[in-house]
């Protein structure tokens, strides 16, 4: 009699929590999940001893000073109208380089700057020249 | 009574799908969810228009630069000598070889320093670590 009374004891899970449990667990992935994706301006370095020399007439110098001031090919610009500027110049010579050069205590900002508007310009070669030390 | 049939219908949800609905939601937040491995340091970036998100979360690595110039990668402070040193180890891991450096640089940086890590990365003798993000707020 005894064995037969644990026999018809029936094993179950609680069903009734488990949609409760999987909200929970549902609330804390969506608290902890970053949605939010890393975005930025790409660019690839050139390697080492990639340096290569390219004619005078393919290459426009793009100076940024300490202060901000962009000098295209001797011409005094702001950083806005750079865009504006070097797509006139890719328009006459598409196969212009277009070679930034800062100053040691330029803007990171600037910089930055300056490529979103070379990237606007559809500009895609960019060269980053060293800082004259 | 044909208005009444109708009256006697009871508008409700289907409650039993409910924890099959959430099952399926619970597995999409867990498999698309990438903890973020790396907290960094306070840094504020600069705005840029053109700007396009990074290719893969899991084989990038993040490089901090305060605007003091303090540069940090994974959470360290590293001097711009180690960089090198950390990207070329970082590009040998077999699990996950490094493809992709995101920079997080202030925007009130220096380009001095931008250049000694441009210059580290070229050291680093690793095609993953020429490929470089700077990391950017879109611009309203």
């Amino acid at each position: 009699m005894l064995v037969e009374k644990k026999k018809k004891r029936e094993t179950e899970v609680p069903m009734a929590s488990l949609a409760d449990i999987a909200f929970l667990l549902l609330i804390f992935f969506l608290v902890t999940t970053t949605i939010d994706v890393d975005r930025g301006i790409g660019l690839t370095l050139p390697a080492k001893g990639e340096e290569t020399e390219v004619r005078t007439k393919n290459i426009s110098n793009l100076l940024i000073n300490a202060t901000g001031e962009v000098l295209i090919d001797d011409e005094i610009i702001s950083i806005q109208d750079i865009s504006r500027v070097v797509r006139e110049k890719l328009i006459e010579n598409p196969q212009l380089i277009l070679s930034v050069k800062t100053d040691r205590l330029t803007k990171y900002e600037h910089y930055v700057q300056a490529l979103d508007q070379l990237k606007i310009a559809k500009a895609t070669r960019i060269s980053i020249a060293e800082p004259e030390k | 009574m044909k208005f009444e049939g109708k009256q006697k219908a009871k508008p409700g949800i289907p409650l039993s799908s409910l924890p099959d609905i959430v099952f399926l939601l619970l597995i999409f937040f867990m498999v698309s969810s990438v903890f973020k491995e790396f907290s960094g340091i306070p840094v504020i970036l600069p705005d840029a228009k053109r700007i396009e998100k990074l290719a893969g979360k899991r084989d990038v690595a993040y490089m901090w630069v305060s605007k003091q110039g303090d540069i940090f990668v994974d959470d360290r402070p590293v001097s711009t000598g180690q960089v090198s040193t950390i990207m070329l180890a970082k590009a040998r891991d077999a699990k996950h070889p490094l493809k992709l450096v995101s920079l997080k640089i202030d925007k009130g940086a220096e380009m001095g320093i931008v250049t000694d890590v441009h210059e580290a990365l070229r050291n680093a003798d690793a095609p993953g670590a020429l490929n470089v993000n700077y990391s950017a707020k879109p611009a309203l």
